[in-house]
């Protein structure tokens, strides 16, 4: 589980611009990485938001999804990470996102999922898809599908 | 218990300000942000929906409700207590300690839900039952000799499944009743600690990963060849245990799909796939939207059987930092 922060699909110097990609999906995933985990089954190229919001975050140069786990909380407060506020706070990112897929578990109810939901609902895109933990092989299946289906 | 407790031989003062691994601040804000306690819930509402169950119906959830008092009270006083000395930083011991308290808080929680409902003789032959139902007394007794045991790593196997598989034959019965609008103040009190304990499962999970990592191969196939057959064995046990409790109300079957969908949610926590195929872990839609209103599939675009589909529904989004 020693993961790099950044994906081979992200170039630029850290610390001095913002790390470009072109990836068609790009995710959050905290030191447990299970959307990582996720993400890597999927045969799409994708880039992974830094752990560190002392880190310069990505720059999206082209239209992407966004992948990202909800912990449970008590309320929608906190639900979207501090790392993708800093991410979507960069206007052209959000302009060019089209969708969120959530992570997370059914076991924190009213909350399951709910970062994606506030994104969407922020960003007007759609909620394309939800999964628990590190998902099934079945959802890995339904997301590489309708992924394909949703870019062509 | 005759054994010589294991205590930590070395302590120093914990500094919250020097932190080996974030994950340790994030659940600790998680689980103090989660605090609740039984008093909170306005458990009394439910007296009239009680009396609409039938003996039978009542009997079965005195027991299910026994069942997971005792599996909480094993992890509040021995599961997460066993974890502390193995933990890796200060902080990882003080989240073990605000575990076992809480486990202690939902133990009392269903005495909670007892008092307000049933009469003293009706509490007290239920809590006899759970000393003399065979299965439920192997469960108990297979998670502590393992809790005993010298491997960290398989205290911390065992603890998962406890965390996110043990509890669910347990849990479906008020989800079942929440579902037909019975029950229903039990059921938000149940909600709660079906949260806390995903966070529980998630995080002991998460260390266990941590500490897979440091081992060698050799011993890392070792352990999951454990884990799979601690979760075999105790899998059958839980599906004679699901017929003891539910077959008198004809729900086994629906009950054995919650084990499946769970016991892959526990793995999954573990940082192994899921085992059960989607065919067998097809769980009751409604005892899905009990827990989550959030799990109902047809909201995804993905999965959504037409031409539309629902944006994100309008949602509080105050997030203090948020400035776009």
């Amino acid at each position: 589980m020693t993961t790099p922060t950044i994906s081979r699909n992200v170039r630029g110097r850290a610390g001095v611009e913002p790390l470009e990609t072109d990836a068609s999906l790009i995710y959050f995933s905290s030191a447990s990485d299970n959307t990582h985990r996720f993400v890597s089954k999927l045969p799409v190229r994708s880039a992974r938001i830094p752990l560190l919001t002392s880190e310069d975050t990505l720059r999206a140069v082209s239209p992407f999804v966004l992948v990202l786990p909800t912990y449970g909380g008590t309320s929608g407060k906190g639900a979207v990470p501090r790392q993708v506020i800093k991410f979507l706070n960069v206007e052209g990112n959000r302009r060019l996102l089209r969708g969120v897929i959530g992570a997370g578990n059914t076991n924190f109810g009213d909350t399951y999922c709910l970062a994606a939901d506030i994104i969407a609902a922020k960003c007007n895109v759609p909620v394309l898809y939800r999964f628990e933990l590190m998902g099934t092989s079945e959802d890995v299946d339904r997301v590489t599908q309708g992924l394909e289906e949703f870019w062509t | 218990m005759t054994e010589k407790v294991k205590l930590l031989s070395h302590v120093e003062a914990i500094n919250w300000n020097r932190i080996q691994d974030d994950k340790d601040v994030d659940v600790w804000n998680r689980l103090v942000n989660n605090f609740w306690l039984p008093e909170k819930v306005p458990l009394s509402n439910d007296v009239q929906s009680w009396n609409t169950l039938t003996p039978v119906e009542q009997q079965l959830t005195m027991r299910v409700f026994t069942g997971l008092t005792l599996l909480d009270t094993i992890q509040g006083t021995v599961g997460a207590v066993s974890l502390i000395p193995d933990a890796i930083t200060p902080h990882e011991e003080a989240v073990y300690t605000n575990i076992a308290f809480m486990e202690s808080v939902h133990a009392k929680s269903y005495s909670s839900i007892f008092s307000t409902l049933a009469s003293t003789k009706e509490i007290d032959e239920a809590f006899r039952w759970s000393t003399e139902n065979v299965n439920l007394q192997k469960k108990a007794h297979i998670v502590m000799d393992y809790y005993q045991g010298d491997d960290p790593l398989k205290r911390k196997v065992a603890s998962t499944l406890l965390e996110s598989f043990l509890f669910y034959s347990g849990f479906y019965l008020p989800m079942y009743w929440s579902s037909r609008a019975k029950l229903t103040n039990t059921a938000d009190l149940i909600r709660l600690i079906i949260r806390d304990e995903a966070v529980h499962g998630y995080y002991i999970g998460y260390k266990f990963q941590k500490g897979l990592e440091k081992v060698s191969e050799e011993k890392r196939q070792e352990i999951k060849d454990y884990t799979f057959e601690l979760l075999f064995e105790l899998y059958e046990n839980e599906v004679q245990y699901t017929h003891d409790l539910y077959d008198g109300v004809g729900l086994a079957e629906d009950v054995k799909k919650f084990l499946h969908y769970n016991a892959n949610k526990a793995l999954m926590n573990l940082g192994y796939e899921a085992m059960f195929p989607s065919s067998v872990t097809d769980v009751n839609p409604a005892i899905l939207s009990a827990l989550s209103p959030n799990a109902d599939e047809n909201h995804d675009f993905f999965s959504g059987s037409g031409s539309s589909y629902v944006i994100g529904k309008a949602v509080n989004t105050e997030d203090e930092d948020w400035d776009f």
